[in-house]
């Protein structure tokens, strides 16, 4: 019998919660890290018990966590006595230094200011080797460790981009976010950073390009600006890696060309302001979306909380309200915290800042709540296990 | 002649380093911020970069270091902290800042 295992990274700590294939009764499993901010952990499509975690806290800064055994126990992978040649321990696996000189970007008055590490955002296992992971960061760059996240080096073409001194911070920080791996073709990832926009590489990380066309973002001076657009989220289904689908500050985008251009598919949607979007586990025009009143007021529009439903690619939405809360509900859904299953009825998940994770076995007709009162939601993963 | 200090760490980095309340450094040399620093490091690697920087060693804006009741955040790594310190008679207390929530 399958299993779902999910990953839920929290204000104060990490979750792990497994049910059976039935997706009725859950096991709530933790915290883990306790106290820390968990930004995101996610397991390896290799070897699903190898997982990844970002621990991280304002006044101890960055930890890279790892388990291989599905998270019931935990490791520093760089943290043990290991001795350089110069003699000092390596202690390499929290490190991550910007390559050469850092360079600066925009800043929020407009000046320019240096580019500072400050946490790990996202994690990205590889498709095809257990030890290979990589790391969005902020402020924004792509990092990638090759010996299960004991040491990290930067791809810094992206942060080289000429565009890079245009970069500037979002409300949230100048995060890389989002990270996606082209599953037919090796040498090409996305990667999404708030407030720069969206980039692709295709020869594996050397070299990049801004993929932002067709996107408009208000008050921008320049319309068709190349950057400067605060993507929040992007998904892509992994048996049509050329078509993404985009929430983006305001308006949800949706690209055919691998990036290349963007058309707007915002459609009857309450507002098209949100955080997460996702797909459909076995219906690549199947997406999900979680409409937020407003930049300015992060809760859902009249108090309730809906899940926006699309089976044609965008445009023509449908509200799923069964079992989620229609009434005096102010929470938020932070963008990495939704996710699919890949059972045969495809589970979708998400966790709000009130601590609450839903859960939908039938792809989202209808809901319930796993666990009422975890510490805020930053991160939802699920695995799909044997 | 070696001298063995006592480090009082904050709760997060106890549990991340998996230790008591209280460690034991043998120092050789000078008693120093940093060289119990760069003893501590050595001896639990998992607490590079969570004290200070991992490159400019500068330390963590929300770090503090408290000796003989006293704050020393401020005070220049490589002076010398007080005899108490190095008889182990007084622990170093390096603490989180009290801030956030």
């Amino acid at each position: 019998m399958s299993k779902v295992r999910l990953l839920v990274g929290t204000r104060k700590g990490a979750f792990v919660l497994t049910s059976d294939e039935k997706r009725k009764d859950w096991k709530v499993d933790g915290p883990h890290f306790a106290g820390w901010e968990i930004y995101h952990m996610k397991g390896s499509p290799v070897d699903q018990d190898r997982l990844y975690a970002s621990q991280t806290s304002a006044w101890f800064g960055q930890i890279i966590q790892r388990s291989d055994d599905g998270g019931k126990t935990w490791d520093t992978p760089g943290g043990g006595p290991t001795t350089s040649p110069q003699g000092m321990p390596m202690g390499e696996s929290n490190k991550f230094v910007y390559d050469g000189v850092p360079g600066t970007h925009q800043w929020y008055d407009g000046t320019q200011h240096p580019w500072e590490f400050k946490r790990v955002w996202h994690l990205e296992p590889s498709l095809d080797d257990r030890d290979h992971v990589y790391a969005g960061v902020e402020d924004a760059a792509l990092f990638e460790s090759k010996d299960g996240g004991k040491s990290w080096q930067e791809l810094s073409g992206l942060r080289k981009h000429d565009t890079g001194p245009k970069w500037q911070p979002g409300a949230g920080g100048m995060c890389l976010h989002t990270i996606l791996l082209d599953p037919k073709d090796r040498q090409r990832i996305f990667i999404a950073i708030s407030a720069a926009g969206a980039f692709r590489t295709d020869d594996g990380g050397k070299t990049w390009k801004p993929i932002n066309r067709g996107l408009h973002s208000q008050y921008m001076p320049d319309p068709i600006a190349e950057v400067g657009h605060c993507v929040h989220r992007i998904a892509m289904h992994p048996s049509r890696p050329n078509t993404l689908f985009m929430q983006k500050h305001w308006d949800v985008m949706r690209s055919d060309d691998a990036g290349d251009s963007w058309r707007e598919v915002s459609g009857n949607l309450p507002s098209d302001f949100g955080f997460p979007i996702d797909i459909h586990a076995h219906e690549p025009e199947t997406i999900y979306v979680v409409p937020i009143k407003s930049d300015s007021e992060h809760f859902p529009p009249d108090g309730k909380l809906r899940v926006y439903r699309s089976r044609k690619g965008g445009n023509e939405w449908e509200e799923l309200t069964k079992g989620l809360p229609q009434r005096d509900c102010y929470v938020n859904v932070l963008r990495d915290a939704m996710t699919v299953d890949s059972l045969d009825s495809c589970g979708v998940y998400f966790g709000t800042t009130g601590g609450q994770v839903y859960g939908s076995s039938d792809a989202g007709d209808t809901w319930k709540p796993i666990v009422r009162d975890l510490p805020a939601v930053l991160s939802v993963e699920a695995q799909t296990l044997p | 002649m070696a001298a063995m200090i006592r480090v009082v760490l904050p709760h997060h980095l106890r549990t991340l380093a998996r230790v008591g309340s209280e460690v034991q450094l043998e120092l050789n040399g000078e008693v120093t911020q940093r060289t119990i620093l760069d003893a501590l490091e050595t001896k639990y690697p998992v607490l590079r970069g969570t004290m200070r920087d991992h490159v400019t060693h500068d330390r963590r804006p929300l770090v503090r270091f408290f000796v003989c009741g006293e704050d020393l955040s401020h005070q220049p790594p490589d002076a010398k902290l007080p005899d108490a310190i190095a008889t182990a008679a007084e622990p170093v207390f390096i603490m989180g800042a009290i801030a956030g929530g």
